[in-house]
């Protein structure tokens, strides 16, 4: 390959604060958008598995809406096409007064794709769960929101702690698509980086080992907080 | 016809023979010094990269295949190469690149020459070479006609959307720190984007190389409304790629732009793509081109 290596250029300023920076963005769009996925994620999960139907309704339609449509459609949109549609001071007021407009708009956009994908999932745990518990816990007296309180959730969380786990993980790299939108995250200083050096190759390996990095320690986290709340006998339910 | 005079025309013919022979076989002797040269005779391919909306330098045509200005210059040196490999059917291979895999796909070897809208500076020399100068432009300013705005000075807590990764994003920040201007900046990834912004009203201004703020207007649905502004911001000279480290390449392509200089060649296929131009792009040629031009045209 004729190509000049040059690792020093990524230890030059501004590069290196430049990665720093990227990094850092990347961080925050992720953990802002795991918050709102996580916590609407539950939320319609548990619409999709409630007995009222209009409920059941709402959450597959929402399911259904932002799970089936890219991702990188849905920045496109959530940027460029929402804010025309908003009465026309409420729009400029998006356009121009929103502190942070790529950031917000990215992490509101990823965060309710994600969303989506939470829901499924702990739709998925609490129906493994079957509908003996469900079925005994209303029978001993307990409303509808303390049978999810008491006996559905505290299991169905345990048992999606792995596929959350993914979630978790996807949501790091899906946030590296907010640069379409101009957030410069970890993949837009890169890519800014290789526009400026031409030195494409060391800024990708760097960002790559970042990434790495990232969801190595996010595994960690998830390992130790999955043995942390274990209860004995009950994760194994599905075992057995 | 005397028979002196005879003798004396065919003796003319045969030094013409040879030296048209001998000229284009002193390529043929150079493709063993050549790298790249050794390799398009190998696989009997040439691999041309090309850009699909630089227009109109390179950009697709309605049967998808490339055209444009650095698009024809390309393939003037193209026929050199057959040539120079002594294969007139040498196949040509497009292959699109983007402002992220040019030089990538330059270094591994995948593309043989770059045809689009590449700026010529001194950091990328040291991944690539370049040919002569065939066009030069800079940063300018495009906004909405009656904002107000004709330098960079007027952007004065006004919002410019720039390119991620120009040189035109360099060239506006390093300005607008030198003189204190207080701008706000949106980063967009690509041309259309940043047009968007300025259409929608997200932004006041897109800042960009001059001749591509033309085009994006020229392309707008209300090409009326718009206008581009300003002094050149920065100074950017576009020229084709090639491989680093095979001047027997290199000087094969500079030879041909050499050549397309002196004759006026390249100057009507200016004409061709800008004045008006298929798009009507309406740029006639600049004084510092027209000198580029004369300066560049090197004798034999």
């Amino acid at each position: 390959m004729n190509y000049n290596w040059n690792w020093g250029v990524l230890l030059e300023e501004p590069y290196t604060g430049w990665i720093i920076s990227g990094f850092g963005w990347t961080i925050a769009v992720s953990f802002a958008a795991w918050i709102i996925a996580f916590s609407l994620g539950s939320v319609v999960g548990i619409m999709r598995t409630t007995s009222v139907k209009s409920l059941r309704a709402i959450g597959t339609c929402y399911v259904e809406l932002f799970r089936n449509i890219p991702l990188l459609v849905q920045m496109f949109l959530w940027y460029f096409v929402v804010p025309e549609l908003l009465p026309e001071k409420a729009g400029m007021w998006v356009k121009r007064e929103l502190p942070l407009p790529e950031f917000s708009t990215a992490v509101v956009c990823l965060g309710l794709y994600t969303a989506s994908r939470v829901a499924e999932q702990v739709r998925a745990g609490i129906e493994s769960i079957g509908a003996g518990q469900r079925s005994a816990a209303l029978a001993m007296g307990l409303t509808e929101p303390q049978v999810y309180r008491y006996v559905l959730l505290p299991v169905g969380y345990r048992i999606i702690i792995p596929p959350l786990t993914s979630e978790f993980l996807t949501i790091f790299k899906n946030s590296s698509l907010a640069l379409t939108i101009g957030v410069l995250e970890l993949t837009a200083q890169t890519r800014q980086i290789e526009e400026y050096t031409f030195q494409g190759f060391e800024a990708f390996t760097t960002a790559t080992l970042l990434y790495i990095f990232v969801t190595f320690c996010v595994m960690g986290i998830m390992r130790v907080t999955e043995s942390k709340v274990v209860v004995p006998g009950m994760i194994s339910l599905g075992a057995k | 016809m005397t028979k002196t005079t005879n003798a004396i025309w065919i003796a003319i013919a045969a030094a013409a023979t040879f030296l048209a022979f001998g000229f284009t076989n002193a390529f043929a002797q150079d493709v063993d010094s050549s790298p790249v040269l050794k390799r398009i005779q190998e696989r009997g391919q040439i691999n041309m990269g090309h850009r699909e909306s630089s227009v109109p330098f390179s950009y697709m045509n309605d049967d998808g295949k490339p055209q444009g200005y650095s698009v024809d210059i390309c393939h003037k040196i193209i026929d050199e190469v057959k040539n120079a490999v002594g294969n007139p059917n040498l196949k040509i291979n497009y292959v699109p690149v983007t402002s992220q895999t040019r030089i990538a796909l330059m270094a591994n070897g995948t593309i043989d020459l770059e045809c689009g809208s590449t700026t010529n500076n001194l950091t990328r020399q040291k991944q690539v070479d370049y040919l002569p100068v065939t066009f030069i432009t800079g940063t300018k300013i495009a906004s909405k006609k009656g904002s107000g705005i004709t330098e960079i000075e007027d952007l004065q807590g006004k919002t410019v959307a720039l390119s991620l990764g120009t040189t035109n994003e360099k060239a506006i920040k390093r300005v607008a720190e030198e003189k204190g201007i207080d701008l706000k900046t949106i980063m967009v990834k690509d041309h259309p984007q940043g047009w968007l912004a300025v259409e929608s009203g997200r932004a006041d201004a897109y800042a960009s190389d001059h001749v591509l703020l033309y085009g994006l207007i020229s392309k707008s649905k209300k090409p009326e409304e718009f206008q581009v502004t300003g002094r050149f911001l920065s100074y950017d000279p576009y020229g084709i790629m090639v491989p680093r480290n095979d001047s027997t390449y290199r000087r094969l392509g500079t030879v041909v732009i050499a050549d397309m200089m002196s004759s006026g060649e390249l100057e009507a296929l200016y004409n061709k793509w800008f004045n008006p131009g298929p798009t009507n792009i309406q740029m006639p040629m600049s004084d510092t081109l027209k000198t580029a031009f004369e300066v560049q045209a090197l004798p034999h």
